[in-house]
């Protein structure tokens, strides 16, 4: 009788630990993702405010914050309402949560994760009948080759390519008889294959029949810098471009 | 006690009793044992993971070739003389395949593009990590034995840094980092040397604090250090957080140990200041904006950083110095990057009016000094002494300390366990790094290291530098290195050279490897540009590039000034590859301008970048080019539009390699737009 019942005591305390073990693991998470400050009061709506669709370096603080602003029904701000921010592994926020200040916003510095690719972030918040809200952010990290592409393109390509002047740089494309397109118009890229992209940057507009404004310079950069040029167009281009054959692999 | 020892002693006869059966035993004990490497090795990770890489690829469109590149059992990439032995292929196995781009996952992703392959230098080199582990333990984290972790991406220059030592293209956080330890005067305190000998410079003089009673009041010292940036928010000067009554010793020390230089303030100038908005219309003529930044009402810095923020120069500067010094600069310091302007009486006194107008009542309101003690004057002398003041200032009486706070030379390869810790804080190098750059003291209140503001990507950029500042760096052999460049001491020669100390053209040209990148280099100017142009481009000097926002300024030469540099630029700045008499001026043929301008605007679009005919053109990204025969030698541009590159390394223009009859019709073209051209420019 004795012997019998040591072994049947040993496998009860046994599961009780584990199943308390379990507990106590799950417990600790649940806690760690609802900590931050408790809300005092509610909002309706979420919206980013900026920060969305900024181009960084991979496994590196993104230039400018993500600012989010949670609205009520009528759409007014709404101050201390609390916000989660979360995103893809890798990506870290700070502060991950918060509450909105003042104007109804909440800021927070972003670092995207060490592979280069689309992040979609999500900032959320709760209504006040608990139901959760959110809105989703997109944000590209660029490897080494995008962004030497990219450093490429701010020194030769985008004072043709991108309307927008800043304060260093006048934007040329008012002044150009036939428009080029943004890097970002994925409309128009994607239709072009890597093929066509390296005739035109290196032989010029004329390559493809098109507007000898747009110079050659496959007798100024090297074929690595063009590639790393064609890399970056297609990482930034909106709608997202699929290379062909990929379509194919995924199946 | 008796009845649980019971038991076992049967098991043990049981088992042991008989000695057939006991060696019976003993052998498969033994067995089992040896059967464990083999069978450790059947289920190791690596094994594992390669399994699933053969798995992952079989569905795929290439499954045949990738499983022929495929290699099984452990791989190693072996190079002694860099300390490499790294197996981290034995698990990332796709790291190769330039077909394997969609794969999202660890570890068979695809390697991104860098300039180098794995098998040149291994993997460790810039992700650091145990290459020689086989387990994914051993090889990313830090345990007691190993020390070094997976460095974490957004360090991943720090890589590059251990071989080049220079600038590179692709690499601008690394850039970023070395400038921001050069410019901030960490390397003033720390010295790091570079393993190419010599160590990191500062690029930035902190300004001498021998004469500072010339120049400010002791009110606007104690201010500043009681907060550098309430005065300039882009001051490059930390805050040491001291005491009240330190603060008031200090600035009653360097009050005291000020002596005067002779000329440095001026008796105010009798002519009337103009109004302000002269002062402004002079400060924007005069391109102040290209060095100087100044707070806009929005609180954005507008402006360059070469020269102090000018937000609220007038609480800082007594008149009768600030006067002094838009007269002549040079007489306070003789080694500023500031211009002597030859600016008149009537424009000295306008211009101290404007920039004394920007100031702050609120500023200096709170600060009341008693006049100070002698201990006051002692013990802020003791106090200078105690922080270091002159690392970087230079200040009468007081050496330069050497060895003032620990080398970092090699701080990238620091053991762990030599680091103390916050609470609460990850213990890895980077973190260590960063948090010591974030916030100094908060290792120990005592410490003498200034509070910075750094903002987080100078953080990333600074602990990236200071990464690559390491064992393996020091001891990379001379054919892996690529040193920096020798810096450039040149100075030119005589009457000119001293003309362009004076107007400070270094600050923004570079000559022959010296000086700035703001304006154009001028190593081969003489071959360029036409004599005359030049002259009257002293005299007045208009833009030839519509979209650019900083310009050179005009300084009010006299022309005697302006022949002596003229001369000097015309011979000595040429360039050796062609002779800039080869070509001629005008006289070419009108079928040949005729060829030039089909040219121009059909084949190579120039119209796009260029301004020729300002009524029609409207290209902004190169210089205007109406005028441009009489600016520039026809060799030059000729051998400019063979070959852009040649003549000045790194220029956006692109080389269209054109023949030379083509090159020939487009100079003909170009030569024939006469004329002073900087009426157009100025549209
Ligand atoms: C001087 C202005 C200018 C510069 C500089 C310039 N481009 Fe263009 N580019 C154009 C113009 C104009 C077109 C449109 C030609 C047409 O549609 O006929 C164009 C077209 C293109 C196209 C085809 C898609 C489109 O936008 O219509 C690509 C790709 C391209 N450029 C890449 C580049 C790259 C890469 C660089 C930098 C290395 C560059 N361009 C620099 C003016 C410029």
């Amino acid at each position: 009788m004795m012997t019998k019942r040591i072994p049947l005591a040993v496998i009860v305390l046994c599961l009780v630990v584990c199943a308390l073990m379990l507990a106590a693991s799950g417990c600790a998470r649940q806690s760690a993702s609802a900590a931050g400050p408790a809300p005092t009061a509610y909002g309706s709506a979420i919206v980013e405010s900026s920060g969305g669709k900024q181009i960084g370096a991979a496994g590196s603080a993104l230039p400018q914050p993500l600012v989010v602003q949670v609205n009520d029904d009528q759409g007014n701000a709404v101050t201390g309402a609390a916000v989660t921010f979360s995103g893809p592994s890798g990506v870290s926020f700070d502060p991950p949560t918060g509450l909105t200040d003042s104007s109804g916003q909440l800021s927070a510095s972003v670092s995207l994760g060490g592979m280069a690719g689309r992040y979609q972030l999500v900032a959320s918040t709760m209504t006040k009948a608990q139901k959760r809200v959110e809105i989703k952010s997109e944000e590209i990290a660029l490897d080494y080759q995008r962004r030497l592409g990219q450093l490429l393109d701010d020194k030769y390509c985008s004072r043709c390519h991108n309307p927008e002047s800043t304060s260093e740089r006048v934007s040329n494309f008012d002044n150009l008889e036939v428009k080029p397109h943004a890097f970002t118009e994925g409309d128009t890229l994607n239709k072009m294959s890597d093929a066509d992209l390296l005739a035109i940057i290196s032989h010029g507009g004329p390559a493809l029949n098109k507007s000898p404004l747009m110079p050659p310079y496959g007798y100024t950069l090297s074929k690595t810098e063009m590639q790393a040029l064609i890399a970056y167009i297609r990482m930034i281009s909106d709608p997202p471009y699929q290379a062909p054959g990929m379509v194919y692999a995924q199946k | 006690m008796q009845s649980s020892n019971q038991p076992w002693s049967s098991l043990w006869k049981t088992l042991f009793g008989d000695p057939l059966r006991a060696f019976g035993i003993v052998s498969a004990i033994l067995l089992v044992l040896l059967a464990i490497a083999p069978a450790k090795n059947h289920f190791s990770e690596w094994r594992h993971y390669q399994k699933g890489y053969l798995r992952m690829v079989r569905s795929r469109g290439e499954a045949v070739t990738l499983q022929r590149h495929f290699q099984p059992g452990i791989q190693q990439i072996w190079h002694p003389d860099i300390g490499v032995t790294d197996r981290c292929t034995s698990c990332h196995v796709g790291l190769k395949e330039a077909s394997l781009t969609d794969v999202k996952f660890q570890p068979y992703r695809k390697h991104p593009v860098i300039p180098h392959t794995t098998e040149q230098y291994g993997c460790v080199m810039c992700h650091r990590g145990q290459g020689a582990a086989t387990t994914v333990e051993e090889a990313h984290s830090s345990t007691l034995a190993w020390e070094q972790p997976i460095l974490p991406a957004r360090y991943i220059e720090s890589g590059c840094g251990q071989c080049h030592r220079a600038n590179l293209e692709g690499t601008p956080q690394l850039n970023q980092g070395r400038a921001l330890l050069a410019r901030y005067g960490c390397v003033q305190c720390h010295s790091i040397k570079l393993p190419d000998a010599g160590v990191m410079q500062a690029t930035q003089d902190a300004p001498s604090l021998s004469h500072i009673a010339d120049k400010t009041t002791r009110e606007w010292i104690f201010a500043w250090l009681k907060d550098p940036q309430s005065y300039a928010a882009s001051a490059t000067m930390p805050n040491f957080k001291l005491k009240d009554d330190d603060i008031r010793d200090i600035s009653a020390f360097l009050i005291a140990n000020s002596n005067p230089v002779a000329g440095d303030t001026l008796p105010p100038i009798s002519q009337k200041a103009a109004d302000s908005t002269a002062g402004a219309s002079l400060y924007g003529e005069s391109f102040c904006a290209s060095c100087h930044a100044v707070q806009n009402a929005a609180g954005n810095l507008v402006g360059g950083n070469v020269g102090p923020e000018l937000t609220r120069i007038g609480n800082k500067t007594k008149p009768e110095w600030l006067r002094a010094w838009i007269h002549n600069p040079r007489v306070y310091d003789p080694g500023t990057q500031m211009p002597h302007y030859r600016f008149s009486d009537q424009q000295v006194a306008t211009m101290e009016g404007f920039l004394l107008a920007k100031s702050d009542s609120d500023f200096l309101a709170n600060v009341h000094l008693d006049p100070a003690t002698p201990e006051q004057i002692a013990h802020g002398k003791s106090l200078v002494m105690e922080y270091g003041c002159s690392s970087c200032h230079e200040i009468t009486g007081i050496k330069k300390p050497e060895n003032f706070a620990p080398e970092l030379t090699r701080i990238g390869s620091k053991s762990i366990s030599q680091l103390i810790f916050l609470p609460g804080m990850s213990h890895t190098l980077p973190d260590y790094i960063a948090g010591k750059i974030r916030q100094p003291r908060a290792f120990s209140p005592g410490l003498k290291m200034p509070q910075y503001s750094f903002t987080l990507t100078q953080i990333d950029a600074l602990t990236t530098a200071l990464l690559a500042q390491n064992d393996r760096a020091q001891s990379m052999p001379p054919s892996l290195s690529v040193p920096a460049p020798q810096t450039s001491h040149y100075r030119p020669a005589g009457k000119a050279g001293q003309i362009m100390s004076d107007l400070a053209c270094f600050s923004c040209h570079a000559i022959n490897g010296r000086g700035g990148d703001m304006a154009p280099d001028l190593t081969w100017e003489g071959s360029s540009v036409q004599r005359k142009w030049l002259e009257d481009f002293f005299r007045n000097p208009g833009t030839l590039r519509p979209a650019l926002i900083r310009r050179m300024p005009k300084f009010n030469l006299s022309n005697e000034e302006i022949s002596t540099l003229s001369d000097y630029i015309m011979t000595v700045y040429q360039t050796p590859e062609f002779d800039r008499e080869s070509l001629p001026e005008s006289g070419y043929s009108a079928t040949q301008v005729e060829e030039g301008k089909q040219l121009f605007y059909s084949k190579y679009g120039c119209q796009s970048c260029h301004i020729v005919d300002a009524k029609s053109d409207k290209g902004y990204i190169g210089p205007t080019l109406t005028g441009v025969g009489s600016r520039l030698t026809a060799a030059w541009v000729y051998h400019w539009l063979k070959n852009p590159q040649a003549l000045r390394p790194g220029t956006v223009e692109p080389n269209r390699n054109m023949s030379d009859d083509e090159a020939k019709s487009l100079t003909a073209f170009l030569m024939a737009q006469k004329g002073s051209g900087t009426k157009e420019a100025k549209k």
